[in-house]
């Protein structure tokens, strides 16, 4: 994927090429890469925030009532908190289209 | 107030070291530059000048540390030679586009194999691109001077460069020479603190050194050349100061006895002393000789190399070093290169002399100035020749 | 003891940090072991740290120009030598505290290479940085062998594995050495704190990346960081090896604090290695005589450091 903020001139490069915006990198959504998502049936799940934890992308967030939501922004799908999800309270389904 | 002392070169560089308040030295030990790493130990050891030194384990470790000490806002200085400066090559390539003013003193000495520890330039000349505005010294005030310079003009914001200082192995290192040592009030007077444009500081968190995708990688390195060509202009403010506070004035190109001179000699470094020599020695003969003298190699300073050569008919280029297989000596090549398709340009002869501290003695000077002679008038085969070696 | 230790205060699954030191955004595969363990280490030490990292996948993955996954001071030089810069970076800190140029405060420096900057090339390097003293942690990601440049071999690859560079074939069986004892050559330096972890037991590792950090000196955690992409392993299964490696007691969860051998986790009923070689595609051409020989060292590996934790 190009990458268009990369297109600077010699004179507008940052200083030492350095990364001036901490955590700039949310602005690349790989939620793009995903084939299937994560579902969470809250009825089932304990608030144990395993599946934040394990979470490779940081794309499980906690709400103001305790549970856990999937910023699908970033979620690429690997399935991994569903497969340590204690009570078995996330599904992986397919990316419809 | 300045004071003239008996020094050795070596000593006197690492006096210049430790007068610029130096934070950090990261260095590894390699003959002929023990004696400025030594001193230095020493001087810290004592309290002289409150720096950590870090005894790495290598050169290539000594550069990386000198790389995030920069990048964590420290003054930094090392110190390398040959086999070091080669071991250290990777990294040398970092700081100039990272843009982190590292100071380092080379001990030019020649490169195995065989292996030898005296001089000549290969080290320097194998590492011509690395980005650094490097400076030739050519005697003990020079090595002394150039060093301060170094540290003003790398840590000036505009510029933000890795410098370098070159002295020859043994033939200056190692000498003892009268040399005006300028005191702790002169110094501070001519070199500012430092305060890095950036810092690595959890206070204002950047990411240094991240991937230059192909969208950007040619302007990043456009953008270091840029740099370096433009720090030109510090470096000759950073010699004009120098010459209104403590009166020596230093210049890129220096010249010699070059007014008339048809045949110019092209030197580098502490040859140049011997140079000068020949040039009077010659000029007593009736010879139309002069001499011109390189102190900045990089960024190469073009304009004033074109005016200290002047209306010469020939440039007698010594090279310190022998690339092999190539078509003649890199500062040949450079000034070939200068001069192509200029009209009137000086015809252009190139000696390599002195490898592996092999002397060049006037008498050498003069065997190169005659050889140009009969050169102009018929074109050699080679565009270079080595100068005092024995065929069999 | 370690005197820092006596205010060590313990993560537990209720006070972990919220904050994300490493932002989403980052290119790792789907279900990367090893970027997951880089964000609970991040996570552990907080905003105050200044990171160097080698080249290497997680250098690759979190900062192509001009964005970056990082939220705290990064650098990276090169492949070999992070420890190196962390030298650098802790003495400038600790002279120009001193001339009063930066704050007082301490702060934090984390050197990160994968296992090929750790066991191979830069080995040399964090030797240098260990046994000068340098007040840092070091973190060796292990997944095993040279992800960034396509999976191959290194010091660290185990025994029988399939990498590009030791293929198996008419003639072999994948890597002929055993994994090379990294953690072991950090405690030679006799430096304060080594310690091994893996993401799955995320608390240990946290406790442990805290710790290494309080520590006065330098300071090593190996930690073990699954790679579905260069294992040929199914990505949600990540965490599962990740737990099956210390409960086949292959890679066993241990610290070492001045010298003393403490395991984390004694695995008194360990699974048949074969669990967890099952399932990886790197290991899917090994016998039953290859299985039997790795048991058999790792049963042996294991005793040794029981007998360590017993006798240190
Ligand atoms: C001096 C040098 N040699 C080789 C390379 C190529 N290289 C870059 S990353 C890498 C492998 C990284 O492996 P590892 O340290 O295990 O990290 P991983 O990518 O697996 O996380 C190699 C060989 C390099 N960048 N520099
Ligand atoms: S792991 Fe399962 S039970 Fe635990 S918080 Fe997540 S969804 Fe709920
Ligand atoms: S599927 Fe993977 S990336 Fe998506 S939320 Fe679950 S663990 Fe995170
Ligand atoms: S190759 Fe492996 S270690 Fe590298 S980003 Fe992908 S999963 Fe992570
Ligand atoms: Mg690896």
């Amino acid at each position: 994927m190009a990458n268009t903020d990369a297109i600077v001139g010699w004179k507008t490069i940052t200083f030492g090429c350095h990364v001036m915006e901490p955590g700039s990198s949310t602005k690349f959504r790989t939620g793009d890469w995903r084939s299937q998502r994560p579902v969470i049936d809250n009825e089932k799940c304990i608030k144990c925030g395993i599946c934040w934890i394990y979470c490779p992308d940081m794309a499980i967030i906690q709400n103001k009532d305790g549970f856990f939501e999937v910023n699908m922004e970033y979620c690429k799908g690997c399935g991994i908190c569903a497969h340590e999800c204690p009570k078995d309270a996330i599904t992986i389904v397919p990316e419809e289209g | 107030m300045a004071k003239r002392v008996g020094i050795e070169v070596s000593i006197a560089l690492a006096e210049a070291v430790k007068l610029a308040n130096v934070d950090v030295i990261a260095a590894y030990p390699i003959t002929p530059q023990t004696h400025i790493v030594e001193h230095l130990s020493e001087v810290v050891a004592d309290g002289e000048v409150d720096a950590e030194y870090v005894p790495v384990e290598s050169e290539h470790a000594a550069m990386s540390c000198c790389c995030g000490s920069s990048a964590a806002g420290a003054r930094t200085f090392t110190s390398s030679s040959s086999q070091g400066l080669l071991l250290m090559s990777e990294i040398l390539f970092i700081p100039g586009p990272m843009r982190f003013p590292i100071v380092m003193a080379v001990v030019n000495r020649a490169l195995s194999a065989p292996i030898s520890i005296w001089n000549d330039h290969q080290d320097i000349m194998s590492q011509r691109d690395i980005g650094w505005i490097q400076t030739f010294a050519e005697n003990g005030q020079e090595a002394f001077d150039l060093t301060l310079h170094a540290f003003r003009v790398a840590e000036d914001r505009r510029v933000s460069l890795p410098m370098m200082v070159n002295i020859d192995g043994f033939t200056l290192s190692h000498v003892v020479e009268a040399v005006e040592l300028l005191s702790q009030e002169e110094v501070d007077q001519y070199l500012p603190p430092f305060k890095p444009r950036y810092r690595l500081d959890p206070r204002k968190p950047i990411t240094m050194g991240p991937v230059g995708i192909p969208e950007v990688y040619s302007e990043a390195k456009v953008a270091h050349n840029e740099a370096l060509k433009a720090s030109r202009k510090v470096i000759l403010r950073g010699w004009k100061e120098f010459a209104d506070l403590f009166g020596r004035q230093y210049n890129p190109i220096e010249t010699y006895r070059s007014e008339d001179a048809e045949v110019l000699l092209v030197t580098m470094g502490s040859i140049s002393e011997t140079a000068m020599t020949a040039i009077d020695t010659m000029r007593d003969k009736g010879q139309k000789a002069g001499l011109v003298k390189i102190r900045l190699w990089r960024p190469f300073p073009g304009p004033e190399f074109r005016k200290a050569a002047g209306k010469a008919k020939m440039l007698a280029v010594v090279d310190r070093c022998l690339p092999p297989g190539a078509i003649c000596g890199p500062v040949g090549a450079e000034l070939r290169s200068l001069f192509y398709k200029v009209p009137g340009g000086p015809k252009i002869f190139n000696f390599i002399a002195g490898l592996g501290g092999r002397d060049v003695t006037v008498e050498r000077f003069e065997e190169m100035v005659d050889k140009s002679m009969v050169f102009a008038k018929k074109r050699p085969k080679e565009l270079y020749e080595v100068i005092g070696v024995r065929e069999k | 003891m370690i005197p820092e230790f006596e205010k060590f205060k313990r993560f537990k699954a209720k006070n972990l940090p919220k904050e994300e030191l490493l932002a989403p955004g980052h290119r790792a595969c789907q279900g990367c072991g090893e970027v997951l363990a880089l964000r609970m280490v991040m996570k552990a030490l907080g905003p105050n740290v200044i990171v160097c990292m080698a080249t290497g996948c997680m250098e690759i993955v979190t900062t192509p120009y001009p964005q970056t996954a990082w939220k705290v001071p990064w650098i990276h030089i090169a492949f070999e030598n992070p420890a190196s810069v962390a030298s650098g970076i802790e003495s400038a800190l600790k002279v120009l505290r001193r001339k009063g140029k930066v704050p007082k405060k301490h702060i934090d420096i984390l050197a990160v290479g994968g296992d090929g900057a750790t066991s191979d090339i830069g080995l040399g390097w964090i030797s240098g940085a260990l046994e000068r003293g340098h007040d840092f942690t070091y973190i060796c990601l292990d997944n095993e062998a040279y992800m960034n440049t396509g999976v191959q071999r290194s010091s660290c690859t185990p025994y029988g594995a399939m990498t590009t560079t030791s293929p198996p074939g008419k003639k072999s069986f994948g890597q002929v050495t055993w994994k090379k004892n990294v953690p072991g050559i950090a405690v030679a330096h006799n430096i304060p704190y080594v310690a091994t972890a893996s993401p799955a037991y995320f608390l240990d590792l946290m406790n442990k990346v805290k710790k290494a950090a309080l520590v006065k000196g330098p300071a090593y955690i190996h930690i073990y960081s699954p790679c579905p992409t260069g294992w040929g392993s199914a990505p949600e299964r990540s965490i599962e090896f990740a737990k099956l490696v210390v409960e086949t007691r292959v890679f066993p969860l241990y610290e070492v604090i001045e010298g003393r051998y403490i395991m984390s986790r004694k695995i008194t009923k360990p699974k048949p290695v074969q669990k967890y070689l099952k399932g990886q595609r790197r290991f899917r051409h090994l016998d039953e005589e290859h299985i039997a020989y790795i048991q058999q060292r790792v049963n042996a590996d294991y005793e040794k450091l029981v007998r360590l934790s017993e006798i240190t």
